[in-house]
């Protein structure tokens, strides 16, 4: 079944592999030895795919670079990839049967906090590991589950002040309506305050709708200084073309700490993409080697020759923080890597990623960008190892291990 | 005084989207009582088509025109395929085109990817004391008038309306009087999916190019071509003539969800009220 | 005229052997679990859940001829009102019962509005699709904390995570784990399907197809049809309920996306699959196209719309009855070529008797 399911990827996928081959496993030495199976559970199917697509590769390469290197432990990884449809049902089902059937040491799962939500008690129930390599509103407190992206705390508390300082007091906040919008929102909020500014207006917006022209008409009524964006997903990408098409950038500019994880710049026009701040843990060119090489490498890997974003970035960090755990810990079982967590270090393609034993979150690089023409960034500051602060505030895995709650942040 | 043009603005604006997306499917549905799930796809094929003909280095307007002519030959292909096989099975035109829309997703994501650049209509826009309103949305609000001008007016005063009228009333009858049904429900299907492509085509340079962007239509074209009633045309410009009106208003003046969620509660009010639809009263099929 | 009516109903198994069938399905169902993997349970599980769901929805549209779009709406519902209910309460079997009743009683709020309206069939499809998507809306826009039932936050888009385990009525502090939330779906599907298998025997039923058949005579013949139709309107509603219930307690969680127009479309197309002339189909229907969409998401094909798109267009030009009554046919004429191949052998060699005598 499972040697079907890998002939099905190199077959499907055409160039891309998504087990390593035989002839890799044993020109490394390993081809012999027991594999320890590496799960992937993200969207490749339906609506939420625009954030899951690179980064399935990504997971992809990973694997693959860790096997051409000699495996882990002397054992080959087997990675078995499930396409959740953007469909949290399949979240479910996936997760029990990559830990019940499949045995994964570990699981990387999930670009959406509902998602990681129904998957996080069933990694307990089995006794798994679950990372999420995605942003979120914070706040998961959980010893099976590691997050390796960026919480509020870490990206908008750099981010705002630069916004009041370059383009005014007064901010237009438009998000989309759930959870990590809303919790965003009253960061910027919060921040803006301190900065000495205020919000004249907080909208949130259905992930479906498309036209925004009500909303365009009110902002010009409120006459702010600036408009933040923590609009998501593909619906919501025609904001920031019928903003340009209406009030423009030039008028009203732009700030946003979601713009480019769907890689949103290189679907619009340089008019309508360009000139946006943003605050991320990584974009394509970031002036480092190890960003370089990782954009190289991956366009190699995959032979696609667009944008490849933090996303992407995410999945491949994610999956060597956990493979440098392993080889701490000497054993890949998800007891053992869990003890072996905190403190461990990957020099990630955006910077000097550390696991946070606290809160099992990381201290990460924060670069301060703004969307160029050219359907990339331009690199204006980086703020050096950022810890996870709020969640820090609110949760301390040291003192109480047992705990799996997610804490509502308190600003 | 702006405040007021403005208002008018958003009301007519909304009314527009209705009417474009609402416009294929009461041609599809209400004629020929066909449900076409795929309509959404429909529209996001129109977008497509208009994005690859301006990469083409075709005028928008030229764009907008290829979208009508290839999805309406699509539709063509489609009836001929699949839909002609199913007449009188209602339901299993349900399914099949619910099939469909699932594969049209599949195959544009397969080949195009999750996303895809938008179209520049390279308009400007006009200024009311604060407000500015893009060019491109006015405009839009004239071709939808436009389109369903020239459909009133193909159903009514060409021979092939008249025909296809017959057609759908009395398919029996027509054939005994020397027509061939069978043509006329292939461009009837034709021609609503024109329609759609259209649609969809005026959609992209606003909404830009997705495969998904489908199903944001869809429910909103059944629900105001149903509540039109039994004569297609006036029914649907009676019901995007209402459900624009208080969804511009409400989604102006409160939030977008209150605009949305007004829309479906008046429909189920009007439904109930009604239960003929709104041109079920006054039954001038056309 | 009911003697014709029940021809119409292509269910002809005799009692007997419809029992001995169920007892048989019944054994099979329970065996299951004792060779196979946890993950298999949790997979039949979830297919057994939305079996129930679906046999909600091919029940009326099938045997009453209402083709109710939205039965999303109750089963949404009944999760919702298990999640709320159950962190609020701390307690499980109240939130169940009540995921059971709310529904019921929206559905004849609702059945009443509709059904004693007049409306069309056509309207009735819409109003109970539209009354899904608003519920849906509605449920997206909880997000912001104030959107609070008691101590829980609806959570609006995130949808609610981490539910209780369902407690043993009796005894509260054990509660059911995979394998036993497999045997109580498992049970309850089949126990649905056979209420309404026999709610199909009693009058009630009769007069149910009778209203299939033709409304307007069996109004003639006296009897108020709007009562009989929201009777079984409220009925749906309440197993829709039980199956959105259900669906929190397989996952621990709910979310607006089980109210969604997709979910709600899946409903019919698993009972168009199945087939809508039986009982049997809405359930054939759901478990082949739930486990072919869980499959294709692990088989690596790509995109998975793409395949199973052209799974269901192939399925209506193949198929068009659906699975079950394609099958039965299928099976039909096999049994008849058969017979005709013995019955031509007998010619044949009667023939032959008759060459060889002569």
């Amino acid at each position: 079944m499972r040697l079907n399911r890998r002939q099905f990827f190199r077959s499907a996928s055409g160039a891309l592999a998504f087990a390593s081959s035989a002839g890799l496993l044993r020109s490394a030495g390993i081809a012999g030895e027991a594999p320890i199976v590496v799960a992937n559970i993200l969207d490749q199917t339906g609506g939420l795919n625009i954030y899951s697509l690179k980064q399935i590769k990504a997971v992809a390469m990973a694997v693959e670079e860790i096997n051409a290197a000699g495996g882990l432990l002397g054992r080959p990884l087997e990675l078995v990839f499930y396409d959740s449809q953007s469909n949290n049902q399949f979240n479910a089902q996936y997760m029990t049967q990559a830990l019940i059937r499949d045995k994964a040491s570990v699981v990387h799962a999930g670009v959406t906090s509902s998602s990681r939500e129904v998957m996080r008690p069933i990694a307990h129930k089995f006794r798994g590991l679950l990372f999420y390599n995605s942003m979120y509103e914070g706040g998961v407190c959980d010893r099976r589950h590691v997050c390796v992206a960026q919480v509020p705390g870490q990206q908008i508390a750099p981010l705002v002040p630069h916004v009041v300082k370059e383009y005014g007091k007064r901010c237009y906040i438009l998000g989309a309506d759930y959870i990590y919008p809303h919790t965003t929102a009253k960061w910027v909020r919060k921040f803006t305050q301190e900065a000495g500014g205020e919000d004249i207006g907080v909208e949130f917006f259905p992930l479906d709708v498309s036209n925004f022209a009500p909303a365009l008409s009110r902002i010009q009524a409120a006459k702010p200084d600036v408009v933040w964006s923590i609009l998501v997903g593909s619906a919501h990408n025609a904001f920031y073309r019928q903003y340009e098409a209406t009030i423009g950038k030039a008028n009203i500019p732009l700030a946003s700490c979601m713009f480019g994880i769907g890689r949103e710049q290189t679907y619009l026009s340089a008019d309508e993409a360009s000139g946006i701040v943003n605050a991320t843990p990584f974009h394509d060119s970031l002036p480092t080697e190890a960003a370089q090489k990782f954009v190289r490498d991956f366009k190699a890997y995959t032979g696609e020759d667009d944008y490849v974003g933090d996303y992407a970035e995410y999945g491949y960090r994610g999956v060597n923080i956990w493979a440098n755990a392993v080889r701490k810990a000497g054993d890949p079982s998800p007891e053992a890597v869990i003890e072996a967590l905190p403190g461990v270090q990957f020099e990630a393609p955006g910077g000097l990623v550390t696991v946070d034993g606290q809160t099992n979150h990381a201290t990460m690089d924060i670069h301060l960008v703004r969307t160029n023409r050219n359907q990339g960034w331009d690199h204006l500051e980086t703020f050096a190892q950022r810890p996870p602060s709020d969640t820090q505030a609110v949760c301390d895995l040291n003192a109480n291990p047992n705990d799996r709650t997610q804490y509502t942040l308190e600003l | 005084m702006h405040e007021i043009v403005i208002h008018l603005y958003q009301v007519m604006f909304a009314i527009g989207i209705f009417v474009l997306i609402s416009l294929g499917l009461a041609v599809i549905f209400g004629m020929m009582r066909v449900i076409n799930l795929a309509q959404g796809e429909f529209i996001m094929l129109g977008a497509y088509f208009c994005l690859f003909a301006t990469q083409l280095g075709l005028d928008f307007w030229l764009a907008v025109l290829c979208a009508g002519l290839g999805v309406g030959l699509f539709g063509i292909l489609v009836e001929r395929l699949l839909i002609r096989f199913l007449y009188g099975r209602i339901m299993d035109t349900l399914l099949a085109t619910w099939g469909l829309s699932l594969f049209m997703v599949g195959l544009v994501t397969s080949v195009f990817g999750p996303q895809e650049a938008g179209v520049d209509a390279k308009l400007g826009k006009v200024t009311f004391g604060a407000y500015s309103i893009a060019e491109y949305n006015l405009v839009l609000i004239a071709v939808a008038g436009a389109l369903l001008a020239l459909t009133f007016a193909i159903w009514r005063y060409t021979r092939f309306g008249l025909v296809a009228r017959s057609v759908m009333q009395n398919p029996t009858m027509a054939a005994a009087l020397g027509v061939n049904p069978r043509k006329y429900y292939m461009l009837t299907f034709g021609f609503g999916s024109a329609l759609t492509g259209v649609a969809g085509a005026m959609l992209a340079p606003l909404v830009g190019n997705q495969p998904t962007m489908g199903s944001f239509y869809v429910a909103k074209a059944f629900v105001t071509v149903i509540s039109g009633g039994p004569a297609p045309l006036t029914g649907t410009l009676y019901a995007s003539t209402l459900f624009g009106a208080t969804d511009g208003l409400i989604s102006y003046r409160t939030t977008q969800v209150l605009g949305e969620i007004g829309v479906l509660l008046i429909a189920i009010v009007l439904l109930r009220m009604l239960p003929l639809g709104i041109t079920g009263h006054s039954a001038r099929r056309a | 005229m009911f003697a014709r009516l029940s021809e119409t109903q292509s269910v002809s198994l005799p009692p007997a052997l419809w029992w001995t069938a169920v007892a048989l399905a019944l054994a099979a169902g329970l065996a299951i679990p004792s060779f196979t993997g946890l993950d298999v349970h949790l997979d039949l599980s979830i297919i057994f859940i939305f079996g129930i769901l679906a046999l909600s929805m091919g029940f009326m549209w099938g045997q009453v001829g209402m083709l109710s779009f939205g039965q999303t709406a109750f089963f949404g519902l009944g999760g919702y009102t298990y999640a709320v209910c159950s962190l609020n309460f701390g307690e499980t079997t109240s939130a169940m019962l009540l995921a059971i009743l709310l529904p019921a009683i929206f559905a004849t709020v609702l059945g009443y509005f509709m059904i004693y309206g007049r409306i069309s069939n056509i309207y009735f499809t819409v109003i109970t699709m539209v009354v899904t998507i608003v519920l849906e809306k509605a449920i997206r826009a909880t997000s912001d904390e104030s959107f609070v039932i008691g101590d829980v936050w609806l959570r609006g888009q995130n949808g609610i995570a981490g539910l209780p385990d369902l407690q043993v009525p009796w005894d509260p502090a054990t509660t059911l784990f995979v394998t036993e939330v497999y045997y109580l779906a498992f049970v309850l599907m089949m126990a649905v399907y056979v209420g309404y298998r026999m709610l199909l025997r009693h009058r009630f039923g009769r007069v149910l197809l009778g209203i299939r058949e033709n409304e307007r005579r069996i109004n003639l013949l006296g009897y108020d049809t709007r009562r009989y139709k929201l009777a079984i309107f409220a009925i749906s509603g309440a197993v829709a309920g039980l199956a959105g219930g259900l669906y929190a307690v397989w996952g621990n969680f709910v979310a607006p996306e089980m109210m969604n127009l997709n979910s709600a479309a899946s409903v019919v197309i698993n009972v168009i699959v199945g087939g809508k002339a039986t009982l049997l189909g809405p359930l054939i229907g759901t478990g082949v196209v739930q486990w072919l969409t869980a499959w294709l998401g692990t088989a690596g094909v790509g995109q998975v719309n793409l395949v199973l798109g052209l799974v269901l267009i192939g399925f209506v030009m193949l198929f068009p009855q659906g699975i079950l009554p394609m099958a039965a046919g299928l099976g039909r004429e096999a049994l008849e070529a058969a017979r005709q191949l013995f019955r031509r052998r007998d010619l044949a060699a009667a023939a032959l008797r008759k060459e060889t005598n002569s």
